[in-house]
């Protein structure tokens, strides 16, 4: 009982909190440049960011979310680059598929359908915060850090675990913009992805994982199964004091993954499924990497 | 059903005609219902009920109505005429009556200049509620008196038992029709206080009964017309804008659209029935069906809609395609605070065809005997009683033929390389070619045709002779199956001409062509247009005094002695037909008696690849046999089989919708899966064709078996990689992982 909230229909029949006012128009404005880009979010740091769209628009037409004023970044060249040191927000998933970072490149590949994958950035999948986001898991993974700026405190360079701060909260600034990922100088070049969906393609992770393999020993990084991306700490220290990886090691070090892991039950999945995927993943993934 | 032979026809029965609506769909000009637009026109938008099960306290709708732009607020005060609607009982309230029964029922409809203001104002109505305790579990429901329909089959020795017993307790989920093409219509007022109504629909007649009804007008005073549809599959058995779309335009005097969203669609239309089914085989020693026992329990959610006729089929189909002299069916549609359901392709067929499939399965099993040579050994041929009615099946019905058909496609190599998309997982890359193990499973199928129970069952078609071609004219809804070149295909056949024009009437025009359902149009509207034809034919042969009519005129001997311009010189011929399939009745108190109008039948063999530890599951082939009594249009046929395999693998693999204290919690195509082009499954066909002993050129309606046994045969092949005995669907990668 008690699980409707509001009266108007398609707009409103779940149990989530729901207050949005229809009434209000939306302004839309395309930055031209970052400078701009900041400008605007100095002004009227309630303005709503808006990159692919894949998540706003979304969120907007199933009217979860209606925002008074949307910029635009779709014309900041600034933010579209894919260097040796960063990736810009701006970056479509599109383009990720053919990036060097082989588990990144993996994971853009499960983002959506093609159409999503044009539209969609990294940008937005680190602003949106889902648990489910496909590209959080490489960014912990890899430590990269996100990088945000604002134009009154200039840029800044925020760890992601200091980032994402909860389901779908991060500690961004209102007057803040992400720009970019730092891609960390010791990236392992061995690094795997794989995600679990109830379908074989376009669908919301149930689980997701990734593994890297570096001269300091595994790290292993799960999406779907916490608030936000999480690394499973204690079951890379497990590993990583091992010499040799037995299939017994496997076993142990996926028990430690499973009870690691803080999923929950909702109407995608069950905790115990997540809990065993997540086990199941980060062995293969361990062992891909071996490979 | 013999006709004379025609000659030089191109383009007639047995052919691939391709359809006229092909094109335009997939290059997107086609019109659908959605798009329809007139000048002046308002959009409407529904208030829906946010609780599954409240009182309605209070309902202000001034402050929608003090908005700019708004042009109306109804509310079930303002129903002119009869108060509910429903096409078996009245029992939905137009708009909600004082208490919700259901979650998203329609409590008020505004309508306003544009779409979005429209919405406001119907989020502007103020309502308080006060939440009532859902009944949300069937079994209970039933168990306090709350059914739509509670039958009993009784047939043979209660007594009776067999030396091998194998019982199951078996679970199907809420499915959705999910067409994509939403709910939608427009009214347009024709300025002498009535409406041209153009509606998505299965059945234009029956929602017309409905709609004037509610309205209180006379016939003539409301016109329904056939919009544009894209895809049916049952959902639109039942009135969704219908009543309101009609309410807006009249008190508004202007056109008035409305069209619902994904999620609304989700909300607006009845779903496939939920079950849950314990079921009892026993067999003797050799494999014979000694007894089956099986109590059946659906949900029926809110309100009655089609849910008596859906629990009949499946009780009806209990044993599915086998013999059994003893049979006793308990079996009951709950009515509870769930989503309301209704008509889904396979109509009550499915839930029992995946239980009594299951059990056959484990009767091979216990029996220690190949699966396909039980189901030969039990096999339901032309002559045998059914197992649950005791009807004597007449005409054709091939299904150790079906068996033997599909057993005889060879069967796909093992995945070779390491493309991700061809390995469970797909691109998420979970699953690597070691880990898979493959099976197979098959299943077989029945189904009845047309409408039962002694329903008086019939199609109007009118066909015309015109100097400039002939023209076929029905109310029959094309919904996407490809009707419209069955009916020029029929009467190009018989006339003997290739100049045959589909005329869609509204309901003034022409009578009922009956629903586009039950797999029935082929043979009823079919058989309408055929005997239509056959009727004009032979009418313009005899008043010319000739012994055949061709594309150019009527023939004596070969020669001609009438031009078609001769023919119509008066003005077009035509003939007007009211086609009946043979009578049905109503059961006795048993569940005896001849309650199908015909039957068909199918078999899928499933091959599927499963990576057990994580649960995953590709479906690598869905092959069939399908009867067909006589192929019309194999293109077609082919069509339908392979969608059907597609919503059958949905319910197999991946489709529920996840219900919670009444509300549905994945009404979006995000969350509702179906399947994607990758989750698809190449399909092998072999049609048969053994004619039926009713409808055009004996052809059987298919639209509903491809979705009936497919969804058993692909659990049969989970099982038979992974060893488990899976009992519910959908399969999700937890049940077979163990892992909840």
């Amino acid at each position: 009982m008690g699980v409707g909230v509001s009266t108007s229909y398609g707009r409103s029949y779940s149990d989530r909190a729901f207050a949005t006012d229809y009434r209000m128009p939306m302004e839309f404005t395309a930055a031209a440049n970052l400078d701009e880009l900041l400008d605007v979010k100095a002004q009227q740091p309630d303005a709503q960011l808006l990159a692919g769209g894949t998540d706003l628009m979304v969120a907007v037409n199933l009217a979860h979310h209606r925002p008074e004023q949307i910029v635009s970044l779709g014309r900041v060249e600034e933010l579209k680059d894919v260097g040796s040191a960063r990736i810009g927000a701006g970056t479509t998933w599109a383009r990720l598929e053919q990036c060097q970072y082989t588990a990144l490149a993996q994971a853009a590949r499960t983002v959506g359908s093609p159409q999503i994958r044009a539209a969609g950035t990294i940008g937005g999948n680190i602003g949106t915060a889902s648990p489910a986001g496909d590209g959080l898991p490489w960014i912990a993974a890899a430590d990269a850090e996100i990088i945000v700026e604002s134009k009154e405190r200039g840029e800044r360079i925020v760890p992601w675990r200091e980032f994402f701060t909860g389901v779908k909260r991060t500690s961004l600034a209102s007057d803040e913009v992400i720009t970019g990922v730092t891609i960390p100088d010791n990236l392992p070049d061995a690094q795997e992805f794989a995600k679990v969906g109830t379908r074989n393609a376009m669908v919301i992770a149930t689980v997701s994982c990734v593994v890297m393999r570096g001269d300091d020993g595994f790290r292993v990084a799960l999406g779907s199964v916490a608030p936000t991306p999480m690394r499973a700490t204690r079951a890379e220290e497990m590993i990583n004091a091992e010499s040799t990886i037995s299939d017994a090691v496997l076993e142990e070090f996926g028990r430690i993954v499973q009870d690691e892991v803080q999923p929950i039950t909702d109407h995608r999945s069950t905790e115990a499924y997540r809990r065993h995927a997540a086990g199941v993943l980060a062995r293969r993934l361990v062992k891909r990497t071996l490979q | 059903m013999t006709t004379r032979t025609t000659t030089g026809v191109h383009s007639g029965i047995g052919t691939s005609v391709g359809r006229p609506d092909g094109e335009p769909k997939v290059t997107g000009n086609f019109a659908y219902a959605s798009d329809l637009s007139a000048d002046n026109m308002l959009w409407g938008a529904t208030l829906r009920s946010p609780y599954a099960h409240a009182r309605l306290v209070k309902l202000d709708i001034a402050p929608a109505l003090a908005m700019a732009g708004v042009h109306a607020v109804l509310t079930q005060d303002d129903v002119p005429g009869e108060p509910r609607f429903g096409q078996e009982e009245q029992d939905q309230p137009v708009l909600c009556d004082g208490t919700a029964q259901y979650w998203g029922e329609p409590v008020a409809v505004v309508a306003a200049e544009d779409e979005e203001t429209a919405r406001l104002a119907a989020a502007a109505i103020v309502v308080e509620w006060e939440p009532l305790e859902p009944v949300v579990d069937p079994d209970a429901a039933v168990a306090n008196g709350a059914a739509f329909r509670e039958m009993k089959i009784r047939r043979g020795d209660e007594e009776a038992v067999g030396s091998i017993v194998v019982e199951g307790f078996y679970e199907t989920a809420m499915q959705d029709q999910a067409p994509l093409g939403p709910e939608a219509g427009l009214a347009i007022p024709d300025g002498e206080g009535g409406l041209d109504l153009y509606i998505t629909s299965q059945w234009i007649h029956v929602d017309h009964r409905q709609i004037i009804a509610c309205l209180a007008m006379d016939p003539d005073q409301i016109r329904c017309h056939p919009a544009g549809i894209g895809g049916a599959f049952g959902s639109r058995e039942d009135i969704s804008v219908h009543i309101h779309v009609a309410m807006l335009s009249l008190a508004t005097g202007r056109p008035v659209k409305m069209a619902y969203d994904r999620t609304e669609s989700f909300v607006g239309h009845v779903k496939r029935h939920p079950a849950r089914m314990w079921y009892r085989h026993e067999a003797d020693d050799e494999g014979n069906l000694v007894k089956v026992t099986a109590r059946l329990v659906l949900d029926g959610g809110g309100y009655a809609h089609t849910s008596r006729a859906v629990l009949a089929n499946a009780a009806f189909f209990t044993v599915g395609a086998y013999r059994c002299d003893n049979v006793f069916v308990e079996a009951a549609v709950a009515r509870t605070n769930n989503p309301p359901c209704g008509a889904m392709r396979g109509f009550g067929a499915v839930q029992t065809c995946f239980a009594s499939e299951m059990q056959m399965d484990r009767l091979a099993e216990a029996l220690d005997m190949d699966p396909l040579d039980l189901r030969r050994r039990n096999a339901l041929a032309p002559g045998d009683a059914v197992a649950t009615s005791g009807q004597i099946i007449e005409g054709s019905l091939p299904t150790i033929a079906a068996i033997d058909a599909v057993e005889a496609i060879p069967l796909p190599d093992l995945i070779e390389g390491d493309d991700p998309r061809l390995l469970p997982g797909g691109t998420g890359l979970t699953t690597p070619a070691s880990s898979v193990v493959r099976g197979v499973g098959y299943a077989v199928g029945l189904k009845n045709l047309a409408f039962s129970e002694g329903f008086d069952d019939f199609a109007e078609a009118r066909v015309v002779m015109t100097t400039s071609g002939v023209e076929v004219h029905t109310a029959a809804m094309e919904v996407g199956q490809g009707l419209v070149t069955v009916c020029q295909q029929i009467a190009r056949t018989v006339l003997g001409t290739d100049r045959v024009a589909v005329v869609w009437d509204d309901t003034s025009q022409i009578g009922s062509a009956g629903s586009t359902s039950a797999s029935r149009q082929t043979q009823m509207t079919g058989g309408a247009v055929h005997a239509a034809a056959v009727g004009l034919r032979d009418q313009i042969i005899a008043a010319h005094g000739g012994d055949e009519l061709r594309d150019d005129g009527v023939y004596l001997k070969d020669e001609r002695i009438a031009t078609i311009d001769e023919v119509c010189v008066a003005g077009p011929v035509d003939c007007l037909v009211q086609f009946r399939h043979p009578e049905t009745f109503p059961p006795d108190e048993n569940g005896q008696g001849d309650v199908h109008a015909g039957f068909v039948v199918a078999a899928h063999r499933a091959v599927v690849d499963v990576d057990p530890e994580l649960g995953l599951v590709r479906v690598v082939r869905v092959d069939t046999a399908q009867d067909v009594g006589t192929a019309l249009n194999p293109q077609a046929i082919t069509g339908q089989l392979e969608g059907g395999i597609m919503q059958g693998v949905g319910l197999a693999v991946m489709e529920q919708l996840v219900v919670k204290e009444g509300v549905i919690l994945n009404p979006t195509f995000t969350d509702y899966l179906i399947p994607t082009f990758l989750d698809a499954p190449d399909v092998e066909t072999r049609i048969i064709e053994e004619g039926d002993h009713w409808g055009p050129f004996g052809a059987k309606g298919i639209g509903e078996s491809p979705t009936i046994s497919s969804t058993p045969a692909i659990v049969a092949a989970i099982n038979a990689a992974t060893g488990q005995r899976l009992s519910k669907v959908p399969v999700l990668p937890g049940d077979i992982a163990g892992s909840g």
